[in-house]
């Protein structure tokens, strides 16, 4: 391992994890802006011209306002629940893959952090272990409100993480890896995934709905009927970090969709385009389609926020275990049966 | 017991149907409406910026006139406070010296005109009272503040600017 090599890796991390914050931030503004264009206002416009400094505003508020630990909280856990909640959204963008490799001279650089074999596993490992800076939250507040709110948002997430596993299986059945970079390298061009597994996508995106926390499954922290929910106790930064981490779920699940079954930085044309621009733009080319789909991904995520009322809990765990799960199951069998049969044949 | 009109109506609760459990149909029509408004114009108005376009006969803050010789039209007479029901209005009264007879129009004048804002419900009554035709309320909105006392508008802020000298 030459010393290049650390450096090229640790400024694809660096890049990558301010490209997240970043996005994270902004996902704030463009949250209040889709949301005003939904309802035809505007939006905030007063920091800035059209608004834009407004998550720089927001972020100081945040950083201004008095600190509040409860008087008979665990200290120590409840500090370590917002930082757990940021830890875990970040991780999950280390084995996604950003683009094709980039040629320098000799030198080939990947855009992606590490190529585990086991990807896919990582992420939905990753996403399992959310829920922790969540219930740690929760259970540390010393608030009966914050401890029942955990303990419902866990619950979603632990019932959502089986239909989602199962949406995977079917998908692993059709690509034969779980490593991303040959994934996304499968569906070269316009061969994405979504043709092969509409169902598993579909599937996949309710569940990364109820994953992150987003409406209509929003129960965790639904701000008006169920006092904020586990993070009732958090004020100042703290709280900010477990809005942050919301955000950056966002980011992360949007990518994985994007990744896994929209091509990643596949698409129509790319063989051309990789000839006429060179070995280094034409990978960057890919990059910014990817995150091209990950903002439609993202403004999905909100469209559906400001349109769905919320489930109700029992709606919520009828929908998790009575009708996606046995989806789930079946889009496994008849993937499986049909993927013998072609190759039978 | 037997309905006392016929247009009783028994709200019968139908299972839900097929499409409507997998919620799919109702989502994707949802979605359409919501993506329906989001070009739509805005209604919003940028306030300080842009102001609304009053009616003609809106009535805002008031304003103490002057006449076609920049003279205060008003005389003290105290009818506008009379007939204000919020008792925003006072005022104390002066006679006019000769010196000032460029000032005001009649022999007495308000020396101290005071209208409490956060009284005043700009009924309009005052305006009508007015027999010299000395008070309107044609200004603007009255502007926020943060003291009570600040709300008590004197002869500084109401009356009109005079006429420039030719």
């Amino acid at each position: 391992m030459d010393i290049t090599f650390v450096i090229e890796k640790f400024v694809l991390v660096a890049v990558i994890f301010g490209i997240s914050l970043v996005i994270a931030m902004y996902s704030t503004y463009a949250e209040r802006k889709v949301a005003a264009f939904l309802q035809d206002r505007l939006g905030p416009d007063r920091a800035g011209p059209f608004g834009i400094l407004q998550p720089l505003a927001d972020g100081l508020k945040m950083f201004m306002k008095e600190e509040i630990i409860p008087s008979n909280a665990n200290k120590w856990l409840f500090m370590v629940g917002p930082g757990l909640a940021m830890l875990t959204a970040c991780i999950g963008t280390a084995v996604i893959p950003w683009g094709s490799a980039i040629t320098l001279g000799s030198r080939v650089i990947p855009l992606q952090v590490t190529d585990i074999n086991v990807g896919v596993l990582y992420i939905f490992g990753v996403v399992s272990l959310g829920v922790y800076g969540v219930m740690i939250g929760g259970w540390a507040s010393n608030n009966k409100y914050s401890l029942l709110s955990a303990i419902r948002a866990a619950s979603q997430n632990i019932s959502y993480e089986v239909a989602m596993g199962l949406s995977i299986i079917a998908l692993l059945l059709v690509t034969n890896t779980m490593s991303l970079k040959e994934i996304v390298d499968q569906q070269h061009g316009w061969h994405w995934n979504v043709i092969y597994q509409p169902v598993g996508f579909l599937l996949f995106m309710v569940c990364s709905f109820a994953e992150t926390n987003r409406a209509p499954f929003d129960l965790p922290e639904c701000e008006t009927e169920l006092i904020g929910g586990y993070h009732t106790e958090y004020s100042s930064m703290k709280l900010g970090f477990y809005l942050f981490a919301e955000y950056i779920n966002m980011f992360v699940s949007s990518a994985v969709m994007a990744t896994l079954y929209f091509g990643g930085y596949n698409y129509p044309g790319m063989d051309w385009v990789l000839l006429h621009t060179g070995p280094v733009i034409g990978p960057l080319i890919g990059t910014v389609v990817l995150f091209i789909k990950i903002f439609a991904f993202i403004f999905f995520f909100m469209w559906v926020r400001w349109t769905i009322p919320r489930f109700r809990y029992d709606q919520l765990m009828h929908l998790g275990w009575k009708m996606l799960i046995p989806l789930a199951i079946a889009n496994v069998i008849i993937t499986g049966i049909v993927i013998a049969i072609v190759e039978k044949f | 017991m037997e309905p006392l009109t016929s247009k009783k109506k028994v709200l019968v609760q139908k299972p839900l149907t097929f499409a409507e459990r997998i919620y799919l149909p109702a989502i994707t029509k949802g979605l359409s409406i919501t993506m329906s408004h989001f070009f739509k114009k805005e209604a919003t108005i940028r306030y300080p910026e842009v102001q609304r376009e009053m009616s003609i006969n809106w009535r805002g803050m008031h304003s103490l006139k002057r006449d076609e010789n920049g003279k205060e039209r008003c005389t003290a007479c105290g009818l506008c406070a009379l007939s204000c029901p919020a008792e925003a209005i006072t005022m104390i009264a002066a006679e006019r010296k000769p010196e000032e007879k460029d000032l005001y129009r009649e022999e007495k004048y308000a020396a101290v005109y005071e209208i409490n804002m956060l009284r005043c419900i700009f009924c309009g009554l005052c305006e009508e009272a007015c027999p010299k035709e000395a008070i309107y309320l044609d200004g603007p909105i009255v502007p926020s503040d943060y003291l009570r006392k600040d709300f008590i508008y004197g002869k500084d802020k109401l009356v009109e600017q005079p006429l420039e000298k030719k």
